[in-house]
């Protein structure tokens, strides 16, 4: 019946379009040793620059063909996603978790607690968000952590601005009154009433901040302060894609087409879903 | 004489501005009655409402007066001790039973949870007990509407499931702010039945909200006119009808539509009654700035 239900509104394709997609990179990164063609870190001189599978000159096993080094595309892609899914998950929820407490907090008590939180959300706000993170990184040092705390601490805001608006709505509705009146306490009712109207916007924006954290980490590792291993990243393999671009331009697109559809899955995942969990659009 | 079961003495609140909302307001609600408040809209009959139940919109505030819940002054409680007298002994029965239901709970779980968690009952003495209410206001399947997300039911289920949720507890006095407005008008009078069945069942005490007369004369034994958040009358409905004492009063009656004369009830309020009230208002505000400033 909710199957149905989902159809009907069109919600259908586009939440399995883009989980397909996200569970496919997911599971590839998760399961990369095993999955991977080749060793994403092998160079062979003998093999570089070779071609996606289509073109002439290609090589069994090497599907998108090498990079200027000799090494697998795709092998670099698929391991390359275990970063960008590590960072997408961590940085997020920890975006999500520090956003949407401190949201809720102003948008449902209002008063002293919501004047504090939002002057902060706007002086927050008022640093350019690339260079912000640039700086932090440039500050904590470059590594998996710091890429995950910088975005966390750059972000958090897009939670709190949401979730303080929709809370503060919340506030005013009648059931939120009826509670009162019932007798609960205010932190009760925050819980109960409020914030399981809000889940659905948290989910959305959760989603969507999976995927803004693999762009970042992906500009990261462009402008080379991301991790500082030899491990491939997305962002990396753009980089030196960049330089060869007319010897072996499929250096290049893969990847950017690999980013592109993560980001694009995310936010769209994070919109199907939120109807999804919406009961009154359900 | 026994005490009232809500007594409200010369209730006065005010805006930040310094306007008066409620202007010295008495009323009062005898145990097991039904007393109705009526006025236009915007006459301050929600804000009165919202006192007693200690809702008041943080930008109002109490300048004078005291109300008393079965003979306890709320006012010379501690917040805490207040929240949970008016949690015990009072309900709400509200004007739009679409927002005074929260949209991603389940009914079942909305309607238990009150008695669960702040009156300590067993999960199934609460579960019986709302089976028991939604079998009085004639829900007739009730496996369905427990566990129904609001939005799945029509206005005036809605409106019964919080009939029973208001009736639940036991309550000794129920707020019932328009509880028939915002629906159709051919769910209002099943609606305003029920009320009236359940309110005599369990006897328990209705301040009863409205604008409209009609009702009224159906379902209240005492009434006070409301304007301009003043009583300008008071008085045992059937003799409130009979004898409209205020000149308001007799505007508002005339106001009223008749099947037998409709066009009379296009008739506006008369200019000379309202320059009357006018003047009552202003005169009713200089005799209170004098100790107020
Ligand atoms: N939150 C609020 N803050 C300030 N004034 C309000 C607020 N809510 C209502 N009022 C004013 O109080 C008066 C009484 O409103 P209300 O009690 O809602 O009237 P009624 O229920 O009789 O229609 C109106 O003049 C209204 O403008
Ligand atoms: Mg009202």
């Amino acid at each position: 019946m909710d199957d149905a239900r989902i159809a009907r509104r069109g919600v259908g394709p586009r939440l399995w379009l883009a989980g397909g997609w996200l569970l496919l990179a997911l599971l590839a990164a998760i399961l990369a040793p095993l999955v991977a063609p080749q060793d994403p870190l092998a160079q062979d001189l003998m093999l570089e620059r070779l071609p996606p599978f289509w073109l002439d000159g290609t090589e069994p096993g090497y599907w998108l063909g090498t990079d200027s080094l000799g090494r697998d595309l795709l092998s670099r892609l698929i391991f390359g996603g275990r970063i960008a899914f590590i960072v997408a998950f961590a940085a997020a929820i920890a975006a999500c978790l520090v956003g949407s407490v401190l949201g809720l907090i102003a948008g449902y008590f209002g008063g002293w607690a919501d004047r504090i939180i939002s002057r902060i959300v706007d002086i927050w706000m008022a640093f350019p968000p690339v260079l912000f993170a640039i700086l932090l990184v440039a500050v904590l040092g470059t590594g998996l952590s710091s890429v995950i705390i910088a975005i966390a601490v750059i972000d958090w805001t897009r939670f709190c601005r949401v979730i303080r608006a929709e809370a503060m709505g919340q506030s005013r509705m009648d059931y939120v009154e009826n509670a009162r009146i019932a007798g609960y306490g205010r932190i009760g009712i925050m819980l109960r009433e409020v914030l399981p109207n809000v889940v659905p916007s948290i989910v959305a924006l959760l989603s969507l901040e999976m995927g803004i954290a693999v762009i970042v980490e992906a500009i990261l590792s462009f402008v080379n302060l991301s991790i500082s291993t030899d491990d491939p990243t997305w962002g990396g393999i753009i980089a030196e894609g960049r330089l060869s671009i007319h010897q072996a331009w499929w250096v290049l697109v893969f990847p950017l087409i690999t980013l592109i559809l993560t980001v694009l899955s995310f936010s769209q995942f994070g919109e199907a879903l939120k109807a999804r969990f919406d009961p009154v659009l359900r | 004489m026994s005490a009232a079961c809500l007594d409200i003495r010369s209730l006065s609140a005010v805006l930040p501005n310094g306007q008066r909302v409620l202007r010295s307001v008495s009323l009062s609600v005898q145990p097991g009655e039904v007393r109705a408040l009526v006025g236009e809209s915007g006459a301050g009959k929600t804000m009165i409402g919202k006192a007693v139940l200690g809702v008041l919109p943080p930008s109002v505030r109490i300048a004078e007066g005291d109300m008393l819940l079965e003979g306890e002054d709320l006012g010379q409680l501690q917040p805490k001790a207040r929240r949970t007298l008016i949690g015990a002994r009072t309900a709400l029965i509200p004007q739009d039973p679409l927002t005074a239901l929260n949209p991603s709970r389940r009914i079942g779980p909305q309607m238990t949870d009150r008695l669960v968690r702040i009156l300590g009952w067993s999960d199934e003495r609460a579960d019986n007990r709302i089976r028991q209410l939604l079998d009085e206001v004639q829900i007739r399947d009730p496996e369905r509407v427990l566990k129904s997300y609001p939005h799945e039911l029509s206005g005036g289920m809605r409106q019964r499931v919080l009939i029973a949720a208001a009736f639940a507890a036991e309550p000794r006095l129920i707020v019932a702010d328009e509880p028939t407005t915002a629906l159709d008008v051919t769910v209002q009078k099943q609606i305003l039945r029920l009320i009236a069945q359940l309110q005599r069942d369990h006897g328990t005490a209705i301040l009863f909200v409205t604008h409209d007369l009609g009702v009224v004369a159906k379902i209240s034994q005492r009434v006070s006119v409301l304007y301009a958040g003043k009583v300008v009358e008071e008085a045992e409905t059937a003799a409130l009808f009979a004898a409209p004492q205020h000149p308001y009063t007799r505007a508002l009656m005339a106001a009223t539509p008749r099947y037998t004369d409709p066009l009379a009830s296009l008739r506006p309020v008369d200019d000379a009654v309202l320059a009357g009230l006018a003047a009552e208002i202003a005169a009713a505000d200089q005799a209170w700035r004098r100790p107020h400033g």
